[in-house]
């Protein structure tokens, strides 16, 4: 590939924008993050180890249930089958970026991929739905995103008895109603609305009857399939791709 | 296989869970790049990406207690009403609040 395929620019001051953008939801990451630290201590993490763990893994869900299986001693091959199923949905997220990512040199591209997480992705795969590509928000609202995490963390492994139940204040449910609104906020054709139907079922199938962790691959999947059959008429991304050329 | 969590055995623990989760953050984005994208794989794609979302939210819906359904329900009428997502945010986390509150 030549150097001159590479049409994407990440605009330095879009980025500040989204950071700031992401900043509200952020303060909510910090209190999960708390409640990481404050969980990550009592299962036998030193302080040091759960910011450590924070820092390199940035994936909260896996994170939780890596720390419930631990002990004196931790079971390798079940971590990296739940650490890898809880984690899946980034193959298909990182995919679905795909369209915009090919337009960015491969070092940067995967740089961005470091920061890839749900709120972030969700708002770029919303912008591209909406026929706005935006990569910025991968990076900005990443940055916030992880450093709210470390500071949730940090918060959590010191001053854990702060928030001794985040639970009790809905704490739990924001990026559930984060992404709920995320897609609500999208476009919404009948072929969409059937692929939801379609995404929601099998979901929770798979939540009923398939390994734990599987559901939100499997949904997704069963989702895009109704994509793959039934074609939009005029595909939005012919326009995000005239507008970016 | 296990391993003891002292202190390097700690350290492994991370490196390996940081390993796999960096595995799931690139292999979608590498094995796309061997992909060619026709009208076909990019309405797959896009479909995709918002059943990612309702995959996430059904299950958690399902799984979850009163407060958790009155966070979804809340934030969906907010947001198709308003149409603006902090606002239904706020509003979903405050009724899971309120609900847990007074059960």
């Amino acid at each position: 590939m030549s150097v001159a395929s590479y049409s994407y620019t990440i605009q330095p001051r879009k980025v500040r924008q989204e950071f700031v953008r992401l900043f509200p939801i952020s303060l909510f990451v910090v209190a999960f993050g708390a409640a990481f630290g404050l969980a990550a201590t009592q299962k036998g993490l030193l302080p040091l180890e759960a910011l450590l763990m924070s820092t390199a893994v940035f994936a909260g869900a896996s994170q939780f249930a890596a720390t419930d299986m631990w002990g004196s001693e931790v079971s390798v091959l079940p971590l990296i089958a739940v650490v890898f199923a809880i984690n899946s949905r980034h193959l298909l997220m990182g995919a679905s970026l795909y369209p915009m990512l090919k337009d960015v040199a491969p070092a940067k591209r995967y740089g961005l991929l470091l920061l890839l997480t749900d709120a972030n992705w969700a708002v770029s795969a919303q912008d591209y739905q909406n026929g706005k590509r935006n990569l910025e928000v991968i990076l900005g609202g990443g940055l916030v995103l992880w450093m709210a995490w470390l500071v949730g963390t940090w918060l959590g492994v010191y001053f854990g008895g702060l928030l001794q139940n985040p639970k009790s204040l809905g704490l739990d449910m924001v990026l559930g109603c984060f992404l709920l609104a995320m897609a609500l906020g999208g476009k919404k054709s009948p072929r969409v609305l059937v692929a939801w139907t379609v995404a929601a079922l099998a979901s929770l199938a798979a939540w009923k009857w398939l390994p734990p962790n599987t559901h939100v691959v499997v949904g997704a999947l069963a989702g895009g399939v109704i994509g793959y059959f039934w074609l939009d008429k005029k595909p939005v991304s012919a326009a995000a791709e005239g507008e970016a050329a | 296989m296990t391993i003891e969590t002292t202190t390097a055995g700690v350290l492994a623990l991370i490196a390996i869970m940081t390993i796999v989760t960096l595995a799931t953050r690139f292999g979608g984005v590498f094995v796309m790049s061997f992909v060619r994208i026709s009208p076909r794989i990019e309405s797959f794609i896009n479909t995709m990406a918002s059943s990612v979302l309702i995959a996430i939210v059904v299950p958690m819906a399902f799984a979850g207690d009163l407060g958790a359904i009155a966070a979804l329900s809340v934030t969906t009428v907010t947001m198709l009403a308003l149409r603006k997502p902090l606002p239904a945010i706020a509003a979903g986390i405050a009724a899971a609040g309120i609900v847990r509150y007074l059960i």
